[in-house]
């Protein structure tokens, strides 16, 4: 018993100073993730998860690689349906229909939660076609409202001050932490509900890390955010609530400051201690 | 004690003997000098045989270039004739050529990387293809004849722009879908991610994306069946009266080359040169054009 004590204050001191946030209000769930499943083939990736997604916060999912972190964040904008033999049974609700159903409008679907990758992914076309590509796919903008939803994306971003003078320069010559702030107001262009971040600073410097993470802390007040991490401390600082996987189970969902110091499951302790993964 | 069977147990066997090792490294060392010596002089024999091939093309060649080469038309022997329709005929042959062949290379290079993947069809057109890519150009031009010329009645531009164009085929097609295969899965999900539908990302984010690769395989087609001559001998045959009409047979600088080279009339042969330094350099130039210009672009 005391050992386990020891070990969580040696945990805490190693976030390096960096409290879990302690607001522990949850909100009401924008999605609401129940017996979800996932195969790739016959191999069951996903068993029963049940998770909610509080409605503008930030749930962090955390767990060592293969637990279906990555796998459960593909469900939830249809990413799989690219890949003939992945599939996904069980309900996954957002707004009264289910993600996962077959008749579902995948295109209105991605517009509605948009997905930033682990490297970021310019294309090859100015910054500000890079912005107006995924807009144009939804609305038609007059010139000047274009204009504005560019800024406006990019101001969110926190990439406006750096971008505004090569708005037509190609987007490939940005530095990789400006590729991934601008792959994040690509997201936000297209005016989404919900974010999807899959270990979005794994490709990045230390500097640009904190630039994205205190995008985060900002986006939330608009946006319902899920990032994938295997940062710990990116979790205990970004994260409301934060969500453990083990081997395609969801093993333990609670508020962050409550993950960090006194998580219920033996598996999470260990794994946030630790002593695997 | 223990640390010595530590050392024993990470380096088996007998010591190393100090002289073994440097004799196999003499022996080593004296091999590598044989094989670089080797590709060194297979290298200046295949330059040198090159070189004279062009030094040659050019000394011959630039001996007869002359205004009239561009401005007369293909004549008897002895009556100051040019190339002029010959010029021309292999511009339009290969520029039509180019045009039919070019998009439907594109359209089943794209099906091949973005549909088929490696279905049943998509393997046996791949394998079509592949096989096209090296089937020998008379065949085509036969094929052609069979298919155009004899039920339409004759020699024609237009059937030795088509037998062009399925040359340009199976190059495109290669090419396409090695460039498109070359895209990251990373960017087409990023573009899925928003919303796109299918063909917005292969059109608007593949094609731009390979687009540097897809137009030097249509640059190095050009080159290719700029310089053809079996293809045409069966189709468009020549013409030294006519220029320009599709339906009547058409001359090209190739097949001129052909007719000229053998002949036993000394301005003829002359004209061969000049022909076949006029294709040379624009060949090298396109070339030249698709392998440096678009790279130092992107």
């Amino acid at each position: 018993m005391s050992t386990t004590m020891t070990e969580q204050q040696g945990q805490q001191a190693s976030f390096g100073g960096v409290q879990a946030r302690s607001d522990a209000t949850i909100n009401a769930p924008r999605i609401a993730i129940r017996n979800l499943d996932f195969y790739y083939g016959s191999n069951r990736a996903l068993k029963g998860v049940n998770l909610d997604l509080p409605d503008r916060q930030v749930t962090g999912m955390i767990g060592p690689s293969g637990c279906g972190k990555s796998t459960l964040l593909r469900v939830l904008n249809r990413m799989y349906d690219l890949y003939p033999g992945q599939r996904a049974t069980g309900e996954a609700m957002m707004d009264g229909e289910n993600i996962i159903a077959p008749d579902m409008d995948l295109n209105a679907l991605r517009a509605r939660v948009g997905m930033v990758f682990q490297k970021p992914t310019p294309f090859p076309m100015t910054v500000y076609d890079n912005i107006a590509f995924g807009v144009k796919l939804h609305e038609r903008l007059s010139k000047s409202a274009m204009d504005e939803r560019v800024e406006w994306s990019l101001t969110r971003a926190a990439l406006w001050e750096e971008a505004k003078d090569r708005l037509n320069t190609s987007a490939m010559g940005l530095s990789g932490g400006q590729q991934q702030r601008l792959c994040i107001a690509r997201t936000i262009a297209v005016r989404p509900e919900v974010i999807l971040l899959d270990e979005p600073t794994s490709a990045l410097d230390p500097i640009s890390t904190l630039k994205i993470e205190e995008l985060i802390d900002e986006l939330k007040h608009e946006f319902t955010i899920v990032i994938v991490t295997h940062n710990m401390q990116q979790a205990a600082r970004c994260a409301d609530q934060v969500a453990f996987f083990y081997i395609g189970e969801m093993v333990e969902v609670a508020p962050a400051v409550q993950m960090f110091t006194a998580p219920k499951e033996r598996r999470t302790q260990e794994y946030i201690t630790g002593r695997f993964g | 004690m223990s640390a010595s069977t530590t050392t024993a147990a990470a380096h088996p066997g007998p010591a190393k003997d100090q002289a073994v090792a440097r004799a196999l490294g003499r022996r080593r060392h004296r091999s590598n000098r044989i094989v670089e010596a080797l590709c060194v002089v297979a290298t200046v024999i295949g330059l040198l045989l090159l070189a004279s091939i062009l030094f040659t093309l050019l000394w011959r060649g630039a001996a007869g270039l002359s205004l009239t080469v561009f401005t007369n038309t293909t004549k008897p022997p002895g009556s100051n004739g040019g190339l002029f329709n010959a010029i021309v005929g292999t511009l339009i042959q290969t520029g039509i050529g180019t045009l039919i062949g070019t998009p439907i290379g594109l359209m089943v290079g794209t099906y091949l990387a973005e549909y088929g993947h490696s279905s049943w069809l998509a393997d046996s057109v791949r394998f079509v293809s592949d096989v096209l890519l090296s089937a020998p150009s008379i065949l085509i031009g036969l094929f052609v004849y069979q298919l155009v010329v004899n039920p339409f009645g004759g020699f024609s531009g237009i059937a030795g722009s088509l037998a062009l164009a399925v040359l340009v085929i199976p190059i495109v097609v290669r090419t396409t879908e090695d460039m498109l295969q070359l895209i990251p899965l990373e960017l087409r999900e990023a573009a899925v991610a928003l919303g796109s539908p299918k063909w917005t990302v292969i059109v608007l984010i593949c094609y731009r994306a390979a687009k540097d690769g897809i137009v030097t395989g249509i640059l190095l087609a050009i080159a290719r069946i700029a310089g053809e001559t079996a293809p045409l001998l069966f189709t468009s045959l020549g013409n030294s009266s006519e220029i320009g009409s599709l339906t009547r047979p058409m001359a090209s600088l190739p097949v001129t080359i052909y007719q000229y080279a053998g002949s036993a009339f000394d301005d003829w042969v002359q004209l061969a040169w000049v022909g076949a330094l006029l294709i040379t350099v624009g060949v090298l130039a396109l070339n030249i054009f698709a392998r440096y210009a678009l790279r130092a672009r992107s």
